[in-house]
């Protein structure tokens, strides 16, 4: 099926299977990599990437379904080679080791403080339940979300 | 050395960390090579039976489909799966990279398809049809030690792999003399290790160099050179093995598994890059797990709570093969079951038994959490038998900071330890006295408040070579280049733990340069000198200390250089902040300037040896017992058995610390997988031996809102077993987390009468408890 949709502000024309799925469609065919698959059943939370300003687990979504969406991975969150501040907050507060659930954490935490800008202890802990950590033991997590939240607010 | 240096001992932010939150780090599965083939392995569904036939027929005419190989096809081709663990008189089954004719657990590989794509090799794995011919199963370990237990490998004629007895002591008149003997039968849940990624294998076969070069997401590339180049009879200097990034380990990359010799050999058949990804589901079929003991112990005590003598009699579930380390967990499980008291008399009889199951392995703290687990619960068996507090039983029978080195009846030498000054740390942050008074109020309401405390000590740094099947040394490489710029070559193999940041830390620091001048580089062993990897909280306390020895040397040589280059007597050399000042006059030269005139040698002393590089590789003469306290606060729901945890706090000493920031995070992410085994984790296979916790669904890694916030602090007791002073700390969490929130929530149930419950303690079963 020939389908169309923007990966980080830029277009794709492409023919796929009807069954491929969207991360497999940003890592196989766009060669976005940061994208990661963790376990394909929507537990994890590694492929969460934005679709049209909504976060979603890319592992189960089609790619025809994000045709004609705007699609944001993690390669489209720095600008101009300035980190976004939730990537600034990670690194800042030691919120990832071994990094791999780190791009799928980060785009849901842009979600998160999208639609709640001041989240307390208990709702970050409640608005990342979608994404598995297996190094940090989500600690250091909460304070980058924390910072972040700082930061954008700053930022307004 | 100095530990209040510029880096060294500060919070650095880590340099990994630019690429990994861009995503523009690569993992195995990131690396794509122009025309890879894709290959989807078939495995078992039984959990033992023999394979009548395959029928590959209609899969080879797949679309996309390139190859499919059977058991057949690489019988005396490639070697078994190796174990490397070596005890008298131990049964090793013949472990084939696809079956041969047999099956012994779910998940077994038996057939590999290779395709244009995956989706097209999944297409066809669907397409084989394996003729089984079920055989009787045995699951429970215990069961399986039997005389009337199917047997899983015929030639043995029993499932027992091995017997295993350790400790020293008297250990009849130790029980002789007791006043009083707990005893309590103790169940440790096979776990799943889970690292975030997968394991995933791309190897790539150049028929005309006769060269390989495989890509696994490891913990060991090195040793996985050797033993894959060993299984594909090839020259091990002709493969080169490259480690990217690794999304975790935790043990279970600690191995050697049959894909990767599996891959290497269909590379060498197709002439393509090969790549398989591990799919979740067969990352809970087929990588190990870990823990899977079941044993009963028993404590000789005197009323005063002086303890006598530990007997632990113990089956160890090893699965239905040996895995690369398999019949070594239990044995560690053996060494640490003295826990940080004085037990004069300890005896282990450890039974190894097979069973229609994945392997267990190094799983984080590896046997140790076992034997902390189980000392630990003890302790709060014997308090509440001896009607004393469980703080002051701990304490009684703990060795004062002047006994150390402090030899131990299971034969080991703990290095050094203040256990009382973490203990005293602890129940102050805990405020101890005040909360066991709010504990009483909140019972006489009705409230289920728990109160567990655990004391422990690991053993890390591993090790001495004599104690590890492949040696335990580790290597480092300084190589100061002509521009000054400084690249270091190690021999572990970081995966999440931050090395890159901590020995830039060390050179800048040592060679008085600035961090972001280092090049840390690590898993590829065509650039690496051969390394044992990254495991046994080692990689900064063997590890680093080969960087500290190399880097010695290259201060060395320069120093010879600098004193010729400033014609100074070599002995009246300081050599600070990077710049080596010489007396009388302090005239200097960096060393830099040093780094350029040792590679173009124009004035150099005579048979001075250009370049300035050196390479060290570090023996540690004893394992290093890293300790601390950990007390966790849990309130049980009445009404539906839910745990909720209030308070926890851990007081760790992990010896010197190179960066707090992560030694910080590695305590966190411990804990969380010590507290998830206590709370959530269990993999369960039924009576079949069918796997019930295939999935994230169904097996309870836990989650941001499952867990508390960790109140952590520290006591710094330095090691000299090497020169950082450093102990490891990457397994202290976890060892500490699962007994403090036994202890926790078992001590909440006291009202009910309760004095042991089997891990996990899910709430259905603390409402069946409390409802029963
Ligand atoms: S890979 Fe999509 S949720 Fe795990
Ligand atoms: S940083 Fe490793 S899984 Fe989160």
């Amino acid at each position: 099926m020939k389908i169309s949709l923007s990966i980080n502000g830029t277009s794709y024309d492409t023919d796929v299977e009807p069954r491929l799925l969207l991360v497999h469609l940003l890592r196989d065919v766009a060669g976005l990599t940061g994208t990661h698959i963790g376990c394909e059943t929507s537990i994890c939370g590694a492929c969460t990437v934005m679709i049209n300003g909504k976060t979603a687990k890319s592992c189960c979504v089609l790619a025809v379904q994000a045709d004609g969406a705007e699609v944001t991975t993690i390669e489209g969150m720095a600008q101009d080679g300035q980190l976004h501040p939730v990537q600034e907050a990670f690194w800042e507060k030691h919120g990832l080791q071994c990094g791999y659930c780190t791009p799928g954490m980060i785009m849901a935490v842009c979600g998160l403080l999208k639609d709640n800008p001041n989240p307390t202890d208990d709702q970050i802990r409640h608005g990342i339940e979608g994404n598995l950590c297996r190094c940090t033991g989500y600690q250091n997590i909460v304070e980058a979300v924390k910072y972040s939240a700082e930061k954008l607010n700053a930022q307004k | 050395m100095s530990f209040l240096a510029k880096y060294i001992g500060q919070k650095v932010k880590r340099t990994e960390d630019p690429r990994l939150v861009k995503g523009i780090g690569h993992y195995v599965d990131d690396i794509k090579l122009a025309d890879t083939l894709h290959v989807v392995i078939l495995r078992s569904q039984y959990a033992h039976a023999k394979i009548v036939s395959i029928n590959t027929d209609a899969a080879k005419t797949s679309p996309g489909v390139v190859a499919v190989y059977t058991g057949a096809d690489v019988a005396g081709k490639v070697g078994f799966v190796p174990c490397a663990a070596a005890l008298p008189g131990l049964n090793v089954p013949k472990y084939p990279v696809l079956a041969d004719g047999k099956v012994a657990f779910v998940g077994q590989p038996i057939a590999a398809v290779v395709a244009t794509d995956k989706y097209k090799a999944r297409d066809a794995a669907d397409l084989i049809e394996v003729d089984y011919d079920p055989l009787d199963v045995v699951t429970d370990a215990e069961a399986s030690a039997q005389s009337d237990s199917p047997v899983i490998h015929e030639e043995f004629g029993t499932n027992v792999a091995f017997t295993h007895q350790a400790g020293t002591g008297d250990i009849d008149s130790a029980f002789a003399q007791a006043d009083k003997i707990v005893k309590e039968k103790l169940n440790h849940q096979r776990l799943a290790p889970i690292s975030m990624e997968p394991r995933g294998v791309l190897a790539h076969y150049l028929p005309g160099e006769e060269q390989m070069t495989l890509w696994s997401s490891t913990q060991i590339p090195h040793l996985m050179r050797t033993q894959v180049a060993i299984m594909l009879g090839m020259a091990e200097n002709r493969l080169r093995v490259i480690t990217p990034e690794v999304g975790g380990g935790f043990g279970c990359k600690l191995n050697v598994y049959s894909e990767e010799a599996l891959l290497g050999w269909i590379a060498m058949q197709v002439h393509k890059p090969v790549k398989w990804i591990e799919s979740r589901r067969e990352n809970f079929q087929a990588t190990i797990h870990g823990r899977a003991q079941v044993g009963t112990c028993e404590i000789a005590v005197k009323n005063d709570g002086t303890l006598l003598g530990l007997r632990y009699n113990v089956t160890a579930d090893l699965g239905a093969y040996l895995q690369l380390l398999t019949p070594a967990i239990p044995t560690l499980t053996g060494l640490m079951l003295s826990g940080c008291y004085k037990i004069p008399a300890i005896q282990m009889n450890c039974v190894g038994v097979f069973t229609n199951k994945m392997s267990t392995d190094a799983y984080r703290g590896a046997g140790r959490p076992e034997a902390t687990y189980l000392v630990e619960r003890m302790m709060d068996c014997v308090a509440l038998e001896l009607k004393m507090d469980p703080v002051e039983l701990r304490r009684k029978n703990m060795p004062k900071p002047s006994e150390f080195p402090f030899p131990t009846a299971t034969g080991l030498f703990y290095d050094s330890g203040d256990y009382e000054k973490a203990l005293d740390k602890a129940l102050a942050m805990a405020d101890y006295q005040k909360l066991r008074a709010e504990q009483a109020e909140a019972r006489k309401q009705g409230r289920l408040i728990g109160i567990g405390v655990s004391t422990y000590v690991e053993i890390c740094a591993m090790g001495p070579s004599i104690a590890l099947p492949a040696g335990g040394w580790e290597s480092a490489t300084v190589r100061v280049e002509p521009t000054g710029k400084v690249t270091v070559l190690t021999g572990v193999s970081p995966h999440g733990q931050g090395e890159e940041t901590a020995f830039a830390q060390i050179i800048g620091d040592m060679l008085g340069i600035d961090m972001n001048d280092v090049l840390v580089i690590h898993g590829d062993t065509s650039i690496v000198q051969y390394g044992i990897g990254t495991f046994g909280s080692r990689g900064l306390a063997v590890g680093g200390a080969a960087l500290v020895k190399a880097a010695e040397k290259v201060v060395a040589k320069a120093k010879t250089l600098a004193a010729h280059l400033l014609q100074t007597d070599e002995a009246s050399l300081t050599f600070e902040n990077g710049k080596f000042v010489g007396a009388p006059n302090d005239k200097s030269v960096s060393i830099q300037e040093v780094a350029l005139a040792a590679y173009i040698p124009h004035n150099v002393p005579e048979d001075f040896e250009p370049g300035l590089t050196a390479t060290h590789f570090f023996e540690p003469k004893n394992f290093t017992f890293p300790s601390g306290t950990h007390i966790c606060v849990s309130e049980v729901d009445r009404e539906t058995g839910d745990v909720k945890i209030l308070r926890y706090i851990a007081v760790d000493d992990c010896g010197n610390q190179i960066n707090p920031m992560i030694v910080q995070g590695q305590i966190h992410g411990g804990i969380a997988q010590g507290m998830a085994q206590a709370l959530f984790e269990e993999v369960v296979y039924d009576e079949n031996g069918q796997l019930l916790t295939g999935e994230l669904m169904d097996y309870a890694v836990p989650k941001a809102h499952q867990l508390p916030f960790f109140e952590l602090d520290h006591t710094v007791t330095p090691t000299d077993v090497n020169p950082l002073g450093a102990k490891g700390v990457g397994e202290a969490g976890t060892i500490g987390s699962t007994p403090a929130t036994a202890n926790s929530v078992i001590d909440a149930l006291a009202p009910f009468g309760v004095t042991h419950v089997d891990l996990p303690l899910r709430p259905e079963k603390l409402w069946k408890l409390m409802n029963n």
